[in-house]
């Protein structure tokens, strides 16, 4: 249940999976996707509603064939850079994407944690995207004949989230703004969940555990693991460090340096010969 | 006139947002200028107002300004902080919300709003962030506001790609798509103001920013643009309102 990180991810991130991390502003699981990129990840889906700066770098780092989004952006800074150039220019490696808006995205998650095939929403009527997304498609209520709108389940093969504490048996303690982190890991069929601190025993808050140890597969002590953004009651979001990412990214040759320093450098040696990138 | 002004085109066109956001409405805040507006609205002449973020915050009050949509500031302040699945489907979809604040980067004369791709979707000119909360926004909110500077690149005769539906191509289409929100009833950009025509709802310039000329209107505007008979002056931001705007912006 209480595993290091590495060996996380080794478990239980394949290539070719279909992977979500999750976390909306708040509690983004920022280490867990550096190691997805040390230990080589190929081929991956990658599924979130708001990719941003971790994806920008996953993406970068090619470890991903396809993203499923809602809204690609660093929050409060600009555009990502590396999503733009995999979209753009094919680099390092084609990105086919799919898209959504967040309603969508929401509720595909719903569908998915609820163990239905699809969801029903009133949305994307009259937009772009329905002819451009073959995952939404009109259904007909059957009670009152209106025409809605269905999208799909998605059910991940693995959802990695970040949260404030757990304790040895893998009960998830999370508060402040939660997102669709609960939706996401109750959707997929695999789940790691990186935490500040494990401790002993929770501080009894009624309803604030929202990942019971059932649906977690494993838990990894992260202190910091949500960087640069926040974990709510431990530290702030860095606001530099996205806007400096906006200089690192825009530059191929700046981005892979960033790589070799930030990601690569200074940490186990085996950790980054595993995925045998060199 | 001109010779007196101590406030650039931004704030006026902030201020002027700001004004259009009154009483306790629900509103439904975009990062950026909608929310630079909102919470100048409600500092200003609006303290009622209920702010909600996206990202799950419903009634948040904070006392800076927030620098994402998910600022920690958000959920320390709100009333509330719910799922974002809840926001969507609990919140907007049912039309609990009276007004939508959103930005473009293209708009059309019914506007219609683009924030996902500029040139061909397959082969882009400028991938954008994409869609977000917008479409469902644009649907369900009883009216939407849509803050933007007005150049020919952001209003354009045709968008590339409808993010979000204004009134599609004119008059009865959202009635014909079962929209159930009112649509754009208001664009405020840093020139003027411009509304919907009430009967083709093609988007009419109603006010100009006081120094700016409808020529200057018209040659940032991408189509032929229509020009009310009762063109107004937008009133000129109070001292009031520019100190909390410099205020809250750190300006």
């Amino acid at each position: 249940m209480i595993v290091p990180l590495d060996e996380g991810i080794r478990e239980l991130v394949r290539d070719g999976d279909t992977v979500a991390l999750e976390g909306f502003t708040h509690l983004i699981p920022v280490s867990a996707g550096h190691e997805i990129i040390r230990q080589g990840r190929r081929d991956l889906t990658l599924v979130r509603m708001t990719p941003d700066v971790v994806y920008d770098q996953l993406i970068g780092a090619g470890c991903a064939r396809k993203l499923v989004f809602s809204w690609g952006g660093n929050p409060g800074v600009g555009s990502l850079h590396r999503f733009r150039d995999a979209i753009q220019n094919g680099w390092p490696v084609p990105l086919e994407i799919e898209e959504h808006s967040h309603a969508g995205m929401a509720n595909r998650y719903v569908a998915g944690a609820s163990g239905v095939p699809f969801a029903v929403l009133r949305g994307y009527t009259g937009t772009d995207l329905i002819g451009q997304t073959a995952n939404i498609k009109t259904v007909t209520c059957p009670f009152s004949g209106e025409e809605l709108t269905a999208v799909p389940a998605v059910n991940p093969d693995v959802t990695i989230v970040h949260a404030q504490r757990a304790d040895r048996a893998g009960n998830v303690q999370m508060w402040g703004i939660t997102g669709v982190q609960k939706e996401a890991v109750l959707a997929a069929r695999r789940s790691l969940v990186t935490v500040e601190e494990v401790v002993d025993e929770l501080d009894p808050v009624p309803g604030q555990v929202i990942l019971p140890s059932r649906v977690v597969t494993a838990v990894a002590e992260v202190p910091g693991g949500a960087r640069p953004s926040y974990a709510h009651g431990y530290y702030s979001r860095d606001n530099g460090a996205y806007q400096a990412w906006d200089l690192i990214s825009r530059d191929r040759e700046a981005f892979e340096n960033w790589l070799e320093t930030d990601v690569f450098g200074g940490r186990p040696a085996d950790a980054a010969r595993e995925g045998g990138r060199h | 006139m001109d010779t007196t002004v101590n406030w650039s085109s931004d704030e006026i066109m902030t201020v002027t947002a700001a004004r259009a956001l009154t009483g306790d409405m629900a509103c439904f805040v975009g990062i950026g200028l909608p929310s630079t507006a909102a919470n100048l609205a409600r500092r200003t002449h609006a303290p009622g107002l209920w702010m909600i973020y996206e990202s799950g915050t419903l009634g948040a009050k904070p006392d800076t300004l927030p620098l994402s949509i998910g600022d920690g500031v958000l959920a320390e302040t709100a009333d509330s902080v719910v799922p974002v699945p809840e926001i969507f489907n609990y919140w907007l979809q049912p039309g609990r919300i009276d007004v939508g604040f959103l930005g473009a980067a293209q708009i059309d004369r019914h506007a219609n709003i683009n924030t996902t791709v500029i040139g061909d979707y397959d082969d882009p000119k400028v991938r954008l962030p994409g869609a977000g909360g917008a479409p469902e926004i644009a649907a369900s909110c009883r009216q939407v506001m849509v803050i933007v500077r007005q150049s020919r690149r952001a209003f354009v005769e045709s968008v590339d790609f409808v993010t979000s539906v204004g009134y599609g191509g004119g008059a009865g289409d959202r009635e014909r798509l079962g929209l159930r929100g009112g649509g754009p009833s208001r664009v405020i950009t840093d020139l003027g103001v411009l509304e919907p025509d009430p009967r083709t709802r093609e988007l009419t310039l109603v006010s100009v920013h006081p120094g700016v000329e409808v020529d200057d209107v018209r040659a940032a505007t991408g189509w032929e643009l229509a020009v009310s008979p009762d063109l107004a002056v937008t009133p000129a931001p109070s001292d009031e309102e520019l100190a909390a705007l410099r205020k809250l912006t750190g300006r």
